[in-house]
């Protein structure tokens, strides 16, 4: 209880400090999409599993709203909604063949998809624009066009809405038997399967999951921002996810919110008075794995922080 | 058709030596250590900026163009030695023994912070150096003109291959290198000092993927983003041979150039999407690679 009068009272200061400062919203936005795909890394981490390739549904939920909004689907909430059902049916896919792999081969198979998918993001010209991507137009809430600060506003506040909805669902589903069992995979999977819980049905629950939270996260980002690459599914953006998923710590919904606007924040900061941007943020996920091993989430919460690896 | 295949295939073998040095780099890290190093193909766009960097100052300073040779070596072993030790002291050691999540995670860490120092300590223009491949020019077989740069290459990997397996199974340093890979615990039981052999078997991963690296740079030269760019083909051909498993790596390296070849002469667009289509394919039939011959899995 006292976690979740916390959580909203973020939401609250979040939301007043987007709606006081419009400048920030663009941001705040963004480093919430993020959130959302790396809260789908955390539920992967809380089973022991790293994927060096998950930015693949991140771009997935991405060119999905592009191409629907090619075709003629310009309504916000419906593209929100069809590319997250694209992007979990891609998990559902893509997961029945992973959840058969453990620790590093389940991380280079991923990293595998995900490079086949990058790759053919930026080769196929006629189709995805190649590397030059995709540009996203804006979106319509049913039926009308608003102009560009009306939609940064609402995107905004959308966005908070969804945080709240999917905060809800994703810590009711951590309490519930299947994700519980996430943790008890990572501890004994074998104890898992003498007491006849299946373990590839608990992980392809989680996996197919934290596929859909990514292509929320994706289609959120490519509405914000307006255009979409390739270098959404690069490997590289993959250990991005887990970097923020692990800054701001696995062991509840909030961590990875509060990693991706706390990085999001320092990176806009700091990218006034130096450029070696790459660098501090490096440091910080070493001082973070060595120091703080429930992230930044583990300082608020002791008693359910959760080391993160 | 073969007037076109030849060529190609060569250009591919040459690549193939390129990727090899840094794969198997990546596996012998693997093997003894038990990391998987994210940061390794960091390792080798420093080795080309190093060794862009001396050869351009050996031509600017006019010294005897032919030292530009020993400069492509001499760069990569000093990577080698600035980065080897110091990165395997201070980081890596505290990995050993976790979980794969943690290696990933520190290591990428290690990637972000050597991403930014080479753009601090080299700049963001590309870099170009042929030199090397200049004076070695060119050789007609059958009406078919190659570089003799590109044969060079194909020769030091297969050298490379060969002088591995011999200082592994006949050198007293290469016997120890076997020994805590197949028991760690029982080798230092026997008096092995384990951690030397760590911080030598890491210092060598670096010194082939900079050596990779630095070879390149005659025939490429060398930009940013280069490092990323190699790990996953690193990634790639390591996984497909079979980590930890130096042969391995040699032939996952040429099927990967040969998958190329011939996704260059019936599909180009999809050129790009040949290696990690096989990777893709091995791991699904054979998880732990083609050369894999251990069958203990973990659960």
């Amino acid at each position: 209880m006292r976690m979740f009068l916390l959580g909203l009272a973020a939401l609250v200061i979040v939301a007043i400090a987007g709606i006081s400062a419009p400048w920030l919203q663009f941001l705040l936005s963004l480093a919430i999409a993020k959130g959302l795909a790396a809260l789908g890394v955390a539920i992967l981490l809380r089973a022991g599993l790293i994927s060096i390739g998950h930015a693949m549904f991140f771009a997935i939920g991405a060119y999905a709203t592009a191409f629907l909004t090619r075709n003629g689907i310009t309504d916000f909430v419906s593209l929100l909604i069809l590319s997250t059902l694209i992007a979990t049916a891609a998990g559902v896919v893509v997961g029945a063949f992973m959840v058969r792999y453990r620790a590093i081969f389940f991380a280079m198979l991923n990293l595998a998809v995900s490079m086949v998918l990058f790759s053919l993001l930026s080769k196929l010209y006629n189709i995805t624009g190649g590397t030059d991507g995709m540009r996203v137009a804006r979106a319509t809430f049913f039926g009308i066009a608003p102009g560009e600060q009306t939609f940064e506003l609402i995107v905004f506040l959308t966005s908070l809405v969804v945080v709240m909805l999917v905060g809800f669902a994703v810590s009711a589903y951590f309490r519930s038997p299947l994700g519980e069992a996430l943790k008890a995979v990572h501890t004994n999977e074998i104890r898992l399967e003498y007491i006849s819980i299946p373990v590839w049905g608990v992980l392809l629950v989680g996996y197919t999951i934290s596929a859909a939270l990514a292509g929320l996260g994706g289609s959120f980002a490519a509405m914000i921002i307006g255009h979409v690459l390739p270098e959404m599914a690069f490997w590289t953006e993959s250990g991005h996810l887990i970097l923020v998923a692990v800054l701001g710590g696995i062991g509840g919904v909030a961590g990875p919110f509060i990693g991706a606007i706390f990085l999001e924040l320092v990176h806009t900061f700091a990218a006034s008075f130096t450029d070696a941007w790459s660098m501090i943020v490096g440091a910080a996920l070493l001082f973070v794995i060595f120091f703080l091993p429930s992230g930044l989430y583990g300082l608020i919460n002791k008693k359910r922080g959760g080391s993160a690896v | 058709m073969l007037q076109v295949l030849i060529p190609l295939t060569v250009d591919a073998l040459a690549n193939a030596a390129i990727i090899f040095f840094v794969a198997v780099g990546l596996t012998l890290v693997f093997s003894v250590l038990r990391v998987l190093n994210v940061a390794h193909g960091s390792f080798y766009s420093i080795g080309a900026y190093a060794a862009a960097s001396l050869g351009l100052w050996v031509v600017s300073a006019g010294l005897p163009e032919w030292l530009t040779f020993p400069a492509l070596v001499l760069s990569a072993a000093f990577v080698a030695a600035i980065f080897g030790p110091f990165v395997e002291h201070l980081l890596i050691r505290w990995t050993y023994g976790k979980s794969e999540a943690l290696q990933i995670l520190v290591t990428f860490g290690l990637f972000l912070i050597l991403e930014d120092l080479q753009r601090i300590v080299f700049g963001v223009n590309s870099l170009y150096e042929d030199t090397p491949m200049r004076l070695l020019g060119s050789t007609m077989i059958g009406g078919i003109v190659y570089l003799n740069y590109q044969l060079l290459l194909i020769a030091l990997a297969i050298l490379t291959l060969v002088g591995l397996k011999l200082m592994i199974s006949h050198t007293r340093m290469g016997k120890l290198i076997a020994a805590v890979v197949a028991d760690r615990e029982i080798s230092q039981a026997l008096g092995i000092n384990t951690n030397r052999i760590f911080m030598l078997a890491f210092t060598l991963g670096v010194f082939l993927a900079a050596l990779g690296g630095a070879l390149a740079t005659p025939t490429t030269g060398v930009s940013p983003g280069l490092g990323a760019d190699t790990m996953v083909l690193a990634f790639a051909v390591a996984a497909i041979g079979g980590l930890g498993r130096i042969e391995g790596a040699a032939v996952a390296a040429i099927i990967v150039a040969l998958a190329r070849v011939l996704a260059i002469y019936y599909a180009p667009e999809l050129d790009a999407v040949a290696p990690y289509l096989v990777m893709l394919v091995v791991l699904l039939v054979r998880p732990y690679g083609l050369f894999h011959t251990d069958t203990t899995r973990r659960i």
